[in-house]
């Protein structure tokens, strides 16, 4: 199956069937197209990929259960000094306030729960979308 | 992206992470280290020397085969974080779960 990015001079579209196989090539593929100057070659390396291939992830995942009939969509703005990557599923969305500290004791060992902690901790702003089945990445340059 | 496993002299499996450990091949390395684990390995190292970045269901992959292997009476040690890498590990706090070492040889001299 192959991935086909659109991409304008301010913005690029990707749609990634719900199949967390697609998820590294989607990441490579968005991220080796980001305007060279726009954030440092670190934080595209680490904090974008990163970022992405959590929120894609997750909303294969949990909002498309990995069905591949099902879509994910990632829009990207490119600013002159900031990314925003926009990762939208069709799912039914859910509360991100309801995620526990996966760094409390009681939660290290789990082997799930960390996926929004990470991207909050990787990005300068995160939101989500009424229905809280679309988040919203911000990386600024610094 | 590709996982490569080598035994050493003493035993002890290296396991070596090229590329990424992430949602879509975390299972690719679960299986290789249970499958050693069932042939009687107990001892092992996995290098994030040529990894360039891990997500959280990767993360997850390593906390579920850490008890697997100390479930055997085995031991787990990462090593090659690079600074990005472990400043994820330490804001996890998996740092505190984890014995990780600088390189590869130095996670094999400590067993």
């Amino acid at each position: 199956m192959t991935l086909q990015l659109q991409v304008t001079r301010n913005a690029m579209q990707l749609d990634v069937p719900s199949d967390l196989g697609m998820v590294g090539d989607a990441v490579e593929l968005v991220a080796t197209h980001v305007p060279p100057g726009t954030l440092s070659p670190r934080r595209i390396s680490f904090n974008l990929r990163t970022a992405l291939a959590e929120a894609l992830g997750n909303a294969i995942r949990y909002g498309t259960g990995e069905d591949p009939a099902r879509r994910v969509t990632v829009r990207v703005e490119l600013g002159g000094d900031f990314v925003r990557i926009h990762v939208v599923d069709d799912g039914h969305g859910f509360d991100s306030r309801s995620v526990p500290d996966p760094t409390q004791p009681d939660n290290l060992e789990r082997e799930y729960g960390r996926g929004l902690f990470v991207i909050r901790h990787l990005v300068d702003d995160v939101a989500f979308n009424e229905k809280g089945n679309g988040i919203s990445l911000t990386l600024r340059a610094v | 992206m590709r996982f490569t496993l080598k035994k050493d002299k003493s035993g002890v499996v290296v396991v070596g992470v090229e590329g990424q450990l992430i949602v879509g091949n975390r299972q690719e390395l679960k299986q290789k280290v249970l499958d050693a684990l069932e042939e009687g390995s107990r001892k092992f190292v996995i290098d994030f020397a040529k990894t360039g970045y891990i997500d959280s269901s990767g993360l997850g992959v390593l906390v579920s085969l850490s008890k697997k292997i100390r479930e055997q009476s085995g031991e787990l040690r990462l090593a090659g974080l690079n600074a990005d890498l472990q400043t994820l590990f330490e804001l996890t706090k998996l740092d505190t779960l984890f014995a990780i070492t600088r390189t590869a040889e130095e996670a094999l001299a400590a067993f």
